[in-house]
């Protein structure tokens, strides 16, 4: 199977969807790899390397189209691109379904089976081909990087001869993958990293970065089955506003990560936030390519504002970086698709066919919702009343089965208690909490120390030597000392050698 | 001389401290701290006991503790850290063997015979058990130490209608109770001794009859039947300390069976009734590809290329006691900025936990020693992955062969790595009698040799 890789067109798409690690990757799956003339240059690979790994250099793009049977990029195709493909060709790239009808229907009508690197389902198994997640990770770095940049000051704080310096507080909006790279970034600048986001379930997350998570006095939820956030109510947002317009005078970055997937980017920090904040201030924002989540940014430039705060509409890719990441997510993904010998598509399968967006001249876009967790689950009454009513019946079933247990064990006692002597009793109401603290105490060990608590109990268990001492008499003759003196002995070896040998054990290990 | 009252409450201090013991074993910190607690708990309790009242002959407890105390320190120091299965089997027996003679004591026991009515039946009734049940323990640790030891062959013995005969034998001491307790006097005796002769047979049978993969559930179910029988002794002698330590004891022990049972995909009632290993049904997977083997330079050349390296010890490495050259290999590694990491399966060994003990006798840190679940999702990106004397724990058989008689015991899925090596005396089977597919596999390659020899040349390659 062919595997052909074209030169981005669109200027400033600095990456490729190939480097020559994963033409290395590819071409052990099976795939021969054929690529536009100076495709990687871009990203600082050159022909020489990708032909050194065993691909084949292609001079036009038209030749890549027409000849491969599987196609990467990184940005969707143009329509002139299109044209080029030929009928049944797999096309792995960003395409952006949603935003992007039209090309869908371009794409159907050429029976190209497009993939949508952007509609990887993110669900766990798909983690290692979401590029989404690999790319927020890069963005969200260098949006840090990026700021510090245009800050004119240092991130940390520092007390030096020359005097105090203030640490600088950044503000992170939306706690995606994204907004925890660059919280984690910040914070190991030394900046104070202040985060907030809609969805209540991610201020673990946040803390976890080492960020604060700025919240509303509003219970609302943004979380949703996607794993995305909803569009909160307009009572939330106005709370929102507030605290951005607090913040915004107080912090010195602002960088924004908000995206709500198939809608333009919401905007969240508006002219009055970005004239509330100190000349010198900097946004970075990531959304930019979704029309920003300031309302001042202007998609594709840096800019100064009349009231001295810088403004990044766009970032530094890093190409070479982001082309490997990107490159293992498409090697990923076609490992998972059968490779080249088994190569399939199967619709069967919930990535490639919620990712598939044209199939066999169809449009299938959009998928039938495939509910995530990849955090706790969030309770949401209206949707959940049936598994709800379920696990009700179930953990009815287990009480009943429960109270017939205890039921029979508590008739049980009572005949034993009808029989039994007092003293009887006594003892074996002792043994049996015994057994109870044993049970519960002895789960905690953990697993590596299995062997010293077996030479522990063992230690312990000679404690059977009380047994022989109560018998000792003083007439050695007798058969019941002699017995006694025996089981002494032997306890008494258990218990010594127990103990020392498990000291032995324990001194050995160490951090 | 102190009154029964400060005895108790001694006792009770004792119990305490025994169960502190326990729970500091919860973590590597505080286990020190919890040996202390026992060692405490054990002293006080001796001295109530030997203070208390109605204890006499003190010359002569004292002559069989100090005899004890000097084979018992002596036998703790001397022993190497590889056989300590058996010293723990062995321990395990001296408990059974107490617990039978401080049975047929309390039978002899004066006070029992002043005992009437139901309290002189319960009495027997207790006395008879814990006969039993030290019997059994006394007798089927001392199988197991054979076992361990390599005295006694590892294979299950079976025999057709064991199970029949095991039932026959049970009732018989069922039968023999009832004729113990209502023998007036001390009649009872023979019947005892009867007894004792059965629950010893059963003992060696039951032991006899379980497999040797499957020690570290028999070890831990001796430890199990040692602390019941402490209880039981408590029941017959009416001391609770008794009683709360045995009961410790057992459900401790009953819990790491079950936890070593879960790690083997077994049910713990088959185990116990014994057969793994012998009775497959269906026909075994044919093996199909061809075992290739490396040199020693070879295998040096591959870990200079890894970046990162997984060692899956097994028993084979307490064998050869491979431990310290190994983790000098993989200081040289770390040192040369690979990724090292020792993958644990619950059920390596010979005991539960006993690689971690032998691991941490060479000195390597536990941080770097991961257990089965942690490592397998890294598994698919480690370069290299060693089997040292490790087989049946990384057996693919037991994910895709149902055939096969470990089918379903989780495993370190070793094959997933790039390259695995497995070193290896031979190519006999490991000790569950199975056949290992994954030395067939196109990543694999053997090395064959002395585990120890076979690093020590390593690691001169690595350094050359």
């Amino acid at each position: 199977m062919k595997v052909g890789i074209p030169s981005e067109i669109n200027p400033n798409e600095l990456r490729v969807a190939a480097t020559p690690k994963t033409v290395l990757r590819l071409i052990k799956q099976g795939f021969s790899v054929f690529i536009q003339e100076n495709a990687g240059v871009k990203a600082n690979f050159s022909n020489a390397a990708f032909e050194e790994a065993g691909a084949t250099i292609v001079s036009t793009a038209a030749d890549i189209y027409s000849n491969s049977d599987i196609v990467l990029k990184v940005l969707g195709p143009t329509y002139e691109e299109v044209d080029m493909m030929k009928e049944g060709l797999v096309l792995l790239s960003y395409l952006w379904p949603a935003q992007n009808p039209e090309l869908l229907q371009k794409l159907a009508d050429k029976k190209v089976n497009a993939v949508a690197m952007d509609a990887i389902p993110r669900i766990s198994r798909a983690q290692k081909m979401d590029v989404l997640s690999s790319m927020a990770n890069i963005s969200g770095y260098r949006a840090v990087i990026e700021g510090a940049n245009y800050y004119g000051k240092f991130l940390n704080g520092q007390i030096t001869a020359a005097g105090k310096v203030d640490p600088a507080k950044i503000l992170v909006v939306g706690a995606g993958v994204a907004g925890l790279a660059a919280i984690g970034a910040a914070n190991s600048l030394g900046a104070i990293v202040r985060a907030f986001d809609t969805r209540k379930e991610v201020a673990e997350q946040i803390e976890s970065m080492g960020a604060s998570f700025l919240t509303v006095e509003i219970e609302e939820d943004g979380a949703t089955s996607s794993g995305y956030s909803k569009v909160m109510s307009q009572e939330f947002i106005d709370a929102e506003m507030k605290l951005f317009l607090e913040q915004a005078a107080d912090v010195d970055i602002i960088i924004t990560t908000a995206l709500i997937p198939g809608r333009d980017a919401p905007k969240l920090i508006l002219d009055y936030h970005v004239a509330a904040m100190k000349p010198g201030s900097v946004i970075v924002d990531l959304a930019a390519s979704c029309g920003g989540n300031c309302t001042m940014t202007k998609p594709g430039e840096v800019y100064t504002t009349e009231n001295g705060v810088t403004i990044l509409g766009k970032l530094n890719q890093l190409p070479n970086q982001a082309s490997q990441l990107y490159g293992n997510n498409l090697c990923h993904l076609l490992d998972d698709m059968g490779k080249a010998e088994n190569f399939k598509i199967d619709m069967e399968d919930d990535v490639v066919s919620r990712a598939m967006v044209t199939y066999d001249g169809k449009i299938n876009w959009p998928p039938k919702p495939l509910p995530v967790s990849p955090q706790k689950p969030v309770v949401a009454p209206v949707e959940v009343e049936d598994p709800k009513i379920v696990a009700a019946r179930k953990a009815k079933q287990e009480a009943t089965g429960m109270v017939i247990k205890l039921c029979a064990i508590g008739a049980l006692l009572l005949v034993l208690g009808q029989f039994a002597p007092a003293e009887f009793m006594q003892h074996f109401t002792v043994f049996v909490l015994s057994v109870f603290i044993g049970w519960q105490v002895i789960w905690n060990v953990s697993h590596s120390l299995h062997t010293p608590l077996m030479a522990v109990t063992n230690a312990i268990s000679g404690i059977i030597i009380v047994g022989g001492l109560l018998q000792t008499t003083s007439d050695i003759s007798s058969p019941m000392t002699i017995l006694a003196f025996v089981a002494i002995l032997v306890a008494s070896i258990n218990i010594v050698g127990g103990f020392l040998v498990t000291h032995r054990m324990l001194k050995m290990f160490k951090k | 001389m102190i009154v029964k009252e400060i005895q108790i409450a001694a006792y009770l201090f004792a119990s305490i401290l025994f169960i502190l013991s326990l729970g500091g074993l919860s973590s590597q910190e505080s286990a020190k701290r919890g040996v202390f607690y026992g060692i405490i708990g054990m002293a006080i309790a001796i001295l109530a006991t030997v203070l208390g009242q109605g204890v006499e002959g003190h010359v002569y407890i004292i002559v069989a503790i100090a005899i004890a105390a000097v084979i018992g320190t002596l036998v703790a120091r001397k022993v190497e850290m590889t056989s300590m299965p058996q010293l723990v089997a062995i321990l395990h027996s001296f408990v059974g063997l107490a617990a039978v003679l401080v049975g047929f004591g309390s039978y002899l026991d004066v006070h029992t015979q002043s005992l009437i009515g139901t309290e002189h039946t319960i009495h027997l009734v207790e006395v008879f058990i814990g006969v039993f049940i030290g019997a059994i323990t006394f007798t089927g640790s001392i199988i197991a130490w054979g076992k361990l030891d390599g005295k006694v062959m590892s294979k299950p013995l079976l025999y057709p209608g064991r199970h029949l005969v095991n039932i026959i034998l049970l009732i018989a001491c069922f039968v023999l109770g009832y004729l113990f307790t209502v023998a007036p006097g001390l009649d009872g005796m023979m019947y005892l001794y009867m007894m004792t002769a059965i629950a010893s047979f059963i003992g060696i049978m039951l032991v006899m009859a379980i497999g040797g993969a499957d020690m570290p559930v028999v070890v831990s179910m001796l430890n199990s039947y040692s602390g019941w029988a402490a209880a039981a002794a408590g029941f017959m002698l009416g001391n609770d300390l008794l009683i709360v330590t045995g009961a410790l004891v057992g459900s401790s022990g009953a819990i790491l069976s079950i936890i070593m049972c879960k790690a083997m995909n077994r049910s713990f009632i088959s185990v116990i009734l014994g057969g793994f290993g012998a009775v497959t049904t269906g026909v075994a997977q044919e093996m199909e590809g061809e075992v290739t083997s490396l040199d020693h330079q070879a295998v040096a050349e591959l870990l200079k290329d890894a970046k990162s390296v997984v060692i899956v010890p097994g028993y084979g490495m307490a064998v050869a006691k491979a431990q310290y050259p190994i983790f000098d290999m993989v200081q040289y590694l770390r040192k040369e900025g690979k990724d090292v990491k020792f993958a644990i399966h619950p059920v390596a060994g010979r005991l539960p936990g006993h690689m971690n003990v032998l691991l941490a006798e060479a000195n390597v840190p536990y941080d770097i020693v991961l257990e089965m679940d942690e490592i397998n999702e890294d598994l698919p990106h480690t370069d290299v992955v060693m089997v040292i004397g490790a087989n049946d724990v990384v057996n693919p058989g037991a994910q895709d062969d149902p055939a096969s008689p470990i089918y379903g015991m989780p495993v370190i899925e070793a094959w997933k790595a790039k390259t695995v090596i497995i070193m290896k005396r031979s190519m006999a089977v490991g000790y569950a009698g199975v056949e290992n597919p994954l030395f067939y596999k196109e990543n694999s390659e053997m090395l064959y040799g002395d585990a120890k020899d076979s690093v020590d040349k390593i690691l001169s390659y690595l350094k050359g």
